[in-house]
């Protein structure tokens, strides 16, 4: 399982060495893999039908708990199929779709990239793998996202994609952790025995509100949905993989498979229902206002996501059927229509669906699949978007609370994407086709057979629903945590509420279609009301942070060395001495200290003479020597209380720094201007500070009682254990070494610093000559 | 500051120097001294040279830029580091020695590399900083 999850990233690496040879005609040929993976997933069917589970587990940093994990179940199942499935499709599109371009090896690299981050995450059972993969699948969208990057727009839409799910991504992450320390453990299967455990944790709403966060950012739901039109800058492959079948998903995948640990409690099923409620509600209305074909879409989708929320958050064993079915149909309705888009973009050269009509004159395969896939959308019988419309009802009206408000919603919203199916899918092919798409010329059979394949499957599903009820459906169910073994998908259930529902349904929407035309002049007057939507809010608040943050920076990085010094030196005064007030320790103990001898006496004479020579010189290089001369003392208090490495060493630095302030100020311009009264006066102040702080510092630490066992440790085991007798340097090399490897290599980063710095401004000077 | 008597003096403090820095270096493990003073030692006493002689000289006689000190010594601290997990599965960093003592240097383990890692790292990172100041200011 693990090679099956590799192979995408194997493929990446290896179209970076090998990418030339994958741009011409050969590029179809990376559609086997996906291609083959789906044939390995699907080989598991019958397995996972009957109820197994296959677990395998690569031990990763067993320190921590960290494995890779994987596990697939009925939800796993469903979910690879789908990543696979569509992905072969979309390898197999794109081939004839960007054919030519300039990059489209790379583009390859990272779908399937992409692809494989996205098995890792529907496969793993560990959080912590599922967070790897969860940013991973981030990650590779954003290139795919930026893909077209000499736009603009484009870069800015990868962007805000990648800002609001890496967003996302983080609540992952603490939600991770925090269940993590709750059960003990990340692994997902042990977190199901532990449900008690979890939901009588004081952190369970946390948890679950760490969860929903990431799950929302990653499935675009109100508030955070508007990364998802934006992402529709992307090429259309990459729109009908992510966007409508796949990484949207993960979101509710995440939803899914905590379901039976975290689910079941009135904050988790309330939550989810209000907030996939408002957004599949909000997201169809915004879609009437639409003309560009994958705006249309786009809030679509947003709209069947916030379905599927809120199904989840119903809770019953209904609305997982539902959910687990709508799933299936929308990934094979949506991916159609968007690869329908594709094929009428790449062709016609506009997706304004006002200009579009009368294309099955020209494209005859391109609009059956569209109009099966509108009518499987809409769900009309006998397509699969039937099934799916009926159990949804099904669930809503079994509602507990609310059941009124809860089917009104539903019902609207399922109105309104009967209306966005139709305009996307029957609007562009019917009609008088326009003079100006006379010469629009058919589209390659690679271009519109994923489309038809998508399209007639969303039928012959709804005409065979044993084909997917205990293979996909049922599997899924039970990852949920429930039992739906009795429970039979049909086209017909007798004449009931529901069925009444949907005739009122397509009635509606049907009218709704030919009444409401997409137009111009509807877009202009919802761009009006832009100013409150959550994307201008997000948008003003960072342009407003970046304003901030410019303004912070440039007031305490504004170049003046003295002034960096001014600032650190006083918090370090203000913070420690504000500590050492709120309670004083300082305690000296008399009779403890030794005598104090001549040379020791003389030493210090010349240490405070250096001092103020330092500061009351009128020339650069005296004041360097003397602050050498300052250091060469406190070299020999070093000597005097037995501490010869740190003499040693100081002494060496001291040589050293003494060089390099020579070095400095050698080319400085000779006439020194010095500070003003008012201002030496102030430094003076605030060194003295300083020195007092910190001399009352390292009394305190003398008061405190000492702690001599790790000393004593390294004193008796030095020898033993490192066969050495310096102490002092065993710590260094061996009992603290890999400090001490930091340590050099942070000493090597500051003179590749340097070097840096310095050469490259050498460079820019030469320029400017 | 090319002055006859401190070039001349240069010429062997040199060597001096640098014997006296690696003496430092291999007796770090006894008494005090180690990889980070002995590469200061070093470092200085390129310094004087380039002081005495001129910057270019020193490089000249370098012929390879310090620079190039840092990633050799890094990897030989990081080598020594790794040598038990890869010898005998030991954790990183795990004090490996020989059984028998070395004439002159003594006891020679793991740590010794480490610490001329650290020896030669301090010397590149020491002189590629004054070396570039010196040129640059």
């Amino acid at each position: 399982m693990l090679t099956a999850i590799l192979l995408g990233f194997l493929f990446a690496i290896f179209l970076v060495f090998a990418g030339k040879f994958f741009r011409g005609k050969l590029a179809v040929l990376s559609a086997l893999i996906p291609g083959g993976l789906f044939a390995y997933f699907a080989s598991f069917i019958p397995q996972i039908s009957s109820g197994e589970i296959i677990s395998k587990t690569y031990q990763w940093v067993p320190a921590f708990g960290v494995d890779l994990s994987f596990k697939l179940d009925g939800l796993s199942l469903l979910f690879s199929l789908m990543i696979t499935g569509i992905g072969f499709l979309v390898f197999a599109y794109t081939a004839s779709y960007l054919r030519g371009h300039k990059y489209l090896d790379r583009f390859y690299g990272y779908l399937s990239l992409f692809m494989a981050a996205m098995l890792g995450l529907v496969l793993s059972d560990n959080l912590i793998s599922l967070f790897v993969f969860w940013e991973l699948t981030s990650i590779s969208s954003f290139f795919l996202i930026g893909f077209n990057n000499t736009n603009p727009a484009s870069r800015k839409s990868a962007l805000t994609a990648l800002g609001i799910t890496g967003f996302g991504g983080f609540f992952l992450l603490a939600g991770a952790l925090l269940l993590g320390s709750i059960t003990g453990t990340y692994s997902i299967s042990e977190m199901l025995s532990m449900k008690e455990t979890i939901a009588g944790s004081e952190y369970y709403i946390l948890a679950v509100i760490f969860i929903f966060v990431a799950a929302f950012t990653k499935s675009a739901q109100f508030p955070f949905h508007f990364w998802l039109p934006g992402a529709m800058k992307a090429p259309t492959p990459v729109s009908t993989y992510l966007h409508s079948a796949t990484m949207v998903k993960a979101g509710i995948y995440l939803l899914m498979r905590f379901t039976p640990v975290l689910g079941d409690s009135e904050f988790w099923n309330t939550t989810l229902i209000i907030v996939g409620g408002i957004t599949m509600v909000y997201s169809a209305i915004h879609a009437l206002f639409r003309t560009d074909l994958k705006g249309v879409l786009a809030y679509s989708t947003i709209s069947a996501l916030g379905i599927l929320v809120f199904l989840i958050g119903l809770g019953t064993k209904s609305a997982f059927l539902a959910s687990a079915v709508f799933i299936i149909v929308h990934a094979l309705y949506k991916a159609t229509l968007f690869l329908v888009t594709g094929i009428i973009d790449h062709q016609t050269g506009t997706r304004d669906v006002t200009t579009l009509s009368g294309l099955r004159k020209i494209m005859m395969p391109v609009a059956i699949a569209g109009i099966l896939a509108a009518i499987s959308s809409a769900g009309i019988p006998p397509s699969v978007g039937f099934l799916g419309k009926e159990l949804t009802y099904e669930a809503s009206t079994h509602a507990e609370t609310f059941t009124i408000i809860i089917v009104i919603a539903i019902v609207l919203t399922k109105i309104l994407l009967l209306w966005a199916g139709f305009v996307a899918g029957i609007k562009p092919f019917v009609g008088k086709l326009p003079e100006a798409h006379k010469d629009v010329k058919a589209p390659d059979f690679l271009m519109w057979a994923p489309a038809i394949i998508l399209a007639v499957l969303g039928i012959v599903f709804g005409i065979f629903p044993m084909l997917i009820e205990s293979a996909l459906v049922k599997p899924v169910v039970s990852s949920l945590g429930a039992d739906a073994s009795e429970y039979h998908l049909a086209l017909w259930h007798g004449f009931n509420t529901v069925l009444l529902l949907s005739a009122i349904t397509i009635a509606v929407g049907v009218l709704l279609y030919f009444f409401l035309k997409p137009s111009a002049k509807l877009e202009t007057r919802i761009g009006k009301f832009e100013f409150i939507s959550p994307k201008s809010i997000m948008e003003k608040g960072t342009h407003y942070f970046s304003v901030f943050s410019a303004f912070w920076t440039n007031v305490f990085q504004n170049g003046y060395l003295r002034n960096y010094v001014t600032t650190i030196v006083l918090f370090l005064v203000v913070l420690v001495g504000y500590v050492m007030f709120g309670n004083p320790r300082v305690m000296i103990d008399h009779t403890q200290l030794s005598k104090v001898t001549a040379y020791e006496l003389a030493v210090v004479i010349i240490l405070i003479a250096g001092v103020f020579y330092t500061v009351f010189t009128k020339s650069r290089l005296a004041a360097v020597a003397a602050m050498g001369v300052v250091g060469l003392a406190i070299c020999l208090i070093f000597v005097f209380y037995s501490a010869p490495d740190l003499a040693m060493t100081q002494f060496s630095i001291d040589t050293l720094t003494v060089i390099l302030f020579v070095l400095v100020l050698y080319r400085l311009p000779k006439y020194l201007t010095l500070s003003d009264y008012k201002m030496r006066i102030r430094d003076g102040i605030l060194s003295l500070a300083l020195g007092t702080v910190i001399c009352l510092l390292a009394l305190q630490v003398l008061a405190e009682p000492t702690n001599t066992e790790v000393g004593d440790f390294y004193a008796k085991n030095a020898y033993i254990l490192a066969h050495g007798k310096n102490v002092v340097n065993v710590i260094l090399v061996d009992f603290r070494g890999t400090d001490t490897l930091m340590e050099i290599a942070v000493l090597s980063i500051s003179a590749i610093g340097v070097f840096g710095l310095l050469k490259l401004r050498l460079k820019s000077t030469d320029r400017s000559q | 500051m090319k002055t006859l008597i401190l070039r001349t003096a240069s010429d062997y403090l040199l060597p001096l120097l640098l014997v006296f820095s690696v003496f430092i270096l291999l007796r770090g493990h006894y008494l005090p001294g180690g990889g980070f003073v002995g590469g200061l030692i070093a470092a200085i006493a390129f310094v004087l040279h380039a002081f005495a002689n001129g910057l270019d000289n020193t490089k000249g006689l370098l012929r390879f830029h310090p620079g190039f000190l840092m990633p050799v010594g890094l990897g030989l601290a990081f080598l020594s580091g790794l040598a038990p997990v890869i010898g005998l599965d030991d954790p990183f960093m795990t004090g490996l020695w020989f059984p028998e003592p070395f004439p002159v240097i003594g006891n020679v383990g793991s740590a010794l590399f480490f610490d001329i890692g650290v020896y030669l790292v301090v010397i590149g990172v020491t002189l590629t900083i004054i070396f570039t100041i010196s040129e640059s200011a």
